[in-house]
């Protein structure tokens, strides 16, 4: 059933064993804080028993949509789609406040729009790279603005030179005998902030024999939009997306981006209730694949470039929990020669990133952050690996904030280094400083 | 609600901020709702939550609530299967969820201190880095809390050798219902006088609330093996069980599931359950390590002997893990069959098991409901579970009658009402099935003892001759019946 859909609601047998399991609850130990309370404040919407909405909306807000709950759930409720059901019929229903309707305009009105993204982008590239952002870190001058404003500005993540900001298109060529077509979702803020990122997993893909086609028309997956309740607009970019990788003709449709990946397989749910989609959206969600998953489903080819690097690997949220894939970017990273893997204790947990919500709820995601940090840096990492930009900048952050040098980089970052053959000088005093 | 009322609740709201600090203190419709539920099917908001930090927070709570007269329920995770914290009168949930610190391990003396918000599992497992444990092991460990351990006299697979909560608790510090604060037992066994601790575990709330909690702890067994027996036919495997403890081997753990169960599970944790089986035992014996593999082959050879086509031995700490959650995640992974379930508790002697089992299939068949069996057999403590779909009225309506037919047969086989998960609401109109009148007179003399007002978690443990009907009348209209109540 598309959305808003409610009936996952009735699966919720009010156990409580998700309780352990979510990120906000260990903060705030009171049922609203729970998804045992979140689901019952949204039957509670659902069948108009609760018309608090702003009320609704303080508790339902500070959910991570994280999906750790979903893991944990003995019952399979699917708590995902519920959290974005809630949010569209509070976004409906609620009074338009300043911060809303910025939250709107952005989500309408720019990040659909790769172009006008890309201008907000370059602006702030053009900030980082003048020195003004030294200029602002470095001097008083931060004093004379409110703590807000520094505290945001802190979280800025790293973009990308302006030169790597447009989106590449066309078709490149495996490296080796071709064992299939690929169309490569470029997504929107990982093009913009994490282009190398976007060349080393093409070029992953190449080494592994794959064709990468990069359609014109592909647009924002629309996850943002779908998590936040913009059920609307994520489905105008559903139907863009699919036309236009039905349009290149691939054997699969691969990111990068645990988000994106996530929605990507959701466009078969989005769209059910349109009867000249629905059958293209189940075909396109069946070509769906992580990049790790398909990487590992098709047969790695052993990169021989050696890593000598101990990496730890914290799982991204609408990875593990979304789209159920843990092993495969740990075997991938074993594959790496050198490379030795930590483990830590709490890897499947939230880094408190979760989209936008780092800006929304910013003393929640910095108390998150904390724990998570802690955690990584016990394993003693040279890398901290993940494979969502989300969690990237997050985790980034989380290790200036810690004053630590460690790095943090994509999976495909480390296996394009080796496959690159750039290994062999890359040892642990090489990597430190050295932008991913 | 009568102005007199909403003034109480008012006052009571004003002087529990004036303590606590609004933070802590709830009363906003979705935050009542959001305390309005446990793990069982009853339902009732109440007027206030609040969540103290401190025994004396606890205290100032129960004294505020007291003098404007309302009811007060205590609280832990809200995991209870038979409605225990539901606030059915109203008034004010306390929830313990921040007391949550251990406070004292004493491993020379055997025992931990802690407080009642500290999840079951928590404590186990700060334990276990020492080599000990604390053995009462819910299904729901890792989410239920000791307080509410405590309250409910909780019990577990492990209990079949170890006993239950009342067996490891020595003491508890007590909010009493006047407010007052007061310690019962001590940190070793067997204090002089009355057994004031015997008498206020399971209690279920209705003599005050525990405030600290003094545990008993064990030394961690040496070795462990834990084995899957399957079967073509339930009967087998409750004669294997009957087999198994007339042959004097007492398994830490002894657990019956049925084939629906089965397959649940296995969806849900991918255990390696037999789908195909009509019912599995779970055992485990632990001890010295030397005498393991013996008991191993004897209680293989036992189920063999009464027809197990399979008897599968967990090789590694991770299989056993698995085969566990499988076990202790069933019933949330029932859901997976219909909506919601309707959980009996009734304890059977144990050469009674199949004739119950086999009322259970009658009463199933007789309502055109399907009825699925997970149960600590080793102790004769069934898990019947009706399942239904609150949406359906007259499906709803059988489940009702068949569960009370469950009951009853229990009771008759010389059984009895509950073993591990309260009384509560669920099972108070039935208390009298086993107890004359006498009997619950001279239980209500102790109970006003400790609660005279009669305000801490009233409606619970006695028969309240409520019904239904009155249940559902609680302010709670617009909704279906099946949501509410059975």
């Amino acid at each position: 059933m598309a959305y808003p859909d409610f009936t996952p609601a009735r699966d919720c047998v009010s156990c409580g064993l998700c309780l352990p399991h979510c990120p906000t609850y260990r903060e705030r130990p009171f049922e609203m804080a729970s998804p045992r309370g979140r689901i019952q404040l949204i039957k509670g919407l659902a069948t108009g028993e609760l018309t608090g909405y702003e009320a609704l909306d303080e508790h339902l807000s500070l959910c991570l949509a994280c999906r750790a709950c979903e893991s944990a759930c003995p019952s399979a409720v699917k708590f995902g789609s519920l959290i974005e059901s809630a949010r569209a019929v509070l976004n409906d229903r609620l009074a338009p406040s300043w911060g809303r309707r910025l939250g709107a305009f952005f989500m309408r009105h720019v990040f659909p729009h790769q172009r006008r993204l890309a201008a907000v982008a370059a602006l702030m590239r053009a900030y980082q790279a003048s020195g003004l952002q030294r200029l602002f870190r470095e001097t008083p001058l931060r004093g004379c603005f409110p703590e807000r404003i520094v505290e945001l500005e802190s979280m800025m993540p790293e973009m990308s030179p302006l030169g790597e900001m447009p989106a590449p298109r066309g078709e490149l060529e495996p490296y080796g005998v071709e064992r299939g077509r690929v169309g490569f979702l470029t997504g929107c803020v990982m093009q913009l902030a994490m282009a190398s990122t976007n060349a080393a997993s093409m070029d992953v893909l190449r080494f592994n024999g794959l064709r990468v086609v990069l359609p014109r028309e592909q647009r924002c997956c629309g996850a943002l939009h779908l998590h936040n309740g913009f059920i609307p607009e994520a489905r105008a970019l559903a139907r863009a997306n699919i036309a236009a990788f039905e349009e290149a003709g691939v054997d699969w449709i691969v990111t990068n981006q645990a988000g994106c990946g996530s929605t990507l397989k959701e466009y078969g749910k989005l769209l059910d209730d349109e009867p000249d989609w629905a059958g293209r959206a189940e075909a396109f969600r069946g070509r769906v694949r992580d990049i790790n998953e398909l990487l590992v489903e098709l047969g790695l080819r052993p990169p021989s470039g050696r890593l000598a690097l101990r990496a730890v690997y914290d799982d991204p949220c609408h990875l593990v929990h979304g789209q159920k894939i843990k092993a495969q970017p740990r075997q991938l990273l074993r594959a790496i020669p050198g490379l030795e893997l930590a483990e830590a204790r709490e890897a499947d947990w939230c880094c408190g990133s979760a989209g936008i919500y780092n800006v929304t709820h910013t003393e929640m995601s910095l108390a998150i952050l904390q724990r998570k940090m802690d955690d990584l840096l016990s394993t003693r990492p040279d890398v901290i690996v993940t494979s969502n930009p989300g969690c990237a900048f997050q985790l980034r952050y989380g290790a200036r904030r810690a004053g630590h040098a460690v790095q943090v980089v994509h999976v495909m970052d480390l296996l394009a280094r080796s496959y690159r053959g750039e290994g062999a000088g890359l040892d642990r005093s090489a990597t430190k400083g050295e932008p991913s | 609600m009568s102005p007199p009322a909403a003034d109480r609740v008012r006052r009571l709201v004003e002087s529990l901020e004036g303590v606590l600090g609004k933070r802590w203190v709830f009363h906003r419709d979705e935050e009542r709702l959001a305390y309005s539920y446990d793990a069982s099917l009853a339902r009732a908001r109440p007027d206030v939550v609040c969540l103290p930090g401190s025994t004396a927070e606890v205290a100032a709570a129960v004294r505020a609530a007291v003098r404007e007269g309302l009811p007060f329920v205590a609280r832990g995770a809200g995991t209870g299967i038979a409605g225990g914290s539901v606030p059915v009168a109203g008034g004010l949930v306390i929830g313990l969820a921040r007391l949550n610190r251990i406070l004292e391990i004493d491993l020379a003396d055997r025992y931990a201190v802690v407080e009642p918000g500290v999840v079951n599992l928590t404590l186990d497992q700060a334990l276990g880095q020492q080599g000990y444990c604390y053995r009462p092991d819910p299904s729901s460990q890792k989410v239920c809390t000791l307080g509410g351990n405590v309250a409910n006299n909780s019990g577990g697979p492990h209990c079949l050798a170890y006993g239950v909560t009342a067996n490891h608790i020595l003491g508890v510090e007590v909010v009493l219902p006047d407010g007052s604060v007061t310690e019962l037992g001590a940190r070793h066994v067997d204090p002089l006088g009355y057994d004031l601790t015997g008498v206020f575990v399971g209690s279920e709330g209705t003599m005050g609330i525990a405030t600290k909690v003094v545990c008993r702890i064990a030394r961690s067994a040496e070795g462990v093996r834990t084995m899957l027996a399957s079967y073509a036919r339930m009967e087998d495997a409750a004669a294997s069980v009957s087999a198994i403890i007339a042959a004097g081997i007492v398994p830490a753990a002894l657990e019956m599931m049925d084939g629906p169960i089965i397959r649940a599970v296995e969806e849900f944790i991918g255990a390696g359950y037999p789908v195909d089986a009509a019912a599995v035992l779970l055992i485990e014996v632990e001890g010295l390590s030397e005498g393991l593999d013996g008991a191993v082959r004897s209680i293989e050879s036992l189920c063999k002997a009464r027809g197990a086509r399979q008897v599968r031995v967990a090789g590694s700490e991770a299989e056993r893990q698995r085969l566990w959650a499988g076990r202790k995640g069933a019933l949330g992974a029932v859901a997976r069959l219909k909506p919601r379930y309707y959980l009996h508790d009734g304890v059977v002697p144990r050469t009674r098991l199949l004739s119950v089992l086999q009322a259970i299939a009658d009463a199933a068949a007789r309502h055109r409901l399907t009825i699925v069996n997970v149960f600590h057999a080793g102790d004769g403590n069934l898990h019947p579970l009706i399942l239904f779909d609150p949406a359906d009225a007259d499906e709803t309506h059988r489940v009702h009658v068949a569960g009370e037919e469950i009951m009853r047969a229990c009771v008759a086989s010389g059984g009895t009402l509950s073993g591990e998960h309260g009384i509560g609401l669920e099972k108070n109109d039935m208390m009298d099935w086993v107890y004359s009148p006498e009997d619950l007179e001279a239980m209500q003399r102790v109970r006003s003892a400790f609660d005279p007002e009669g305000l801490a978690n009233p409606q619970k443990v006695f028969p309240a001759r409520r019904g239904c009907a009155e249940l559902r009348a609680d302010g709670h209209g617009g909704r279906p019946a099946g949501e509410m109540w059975i």
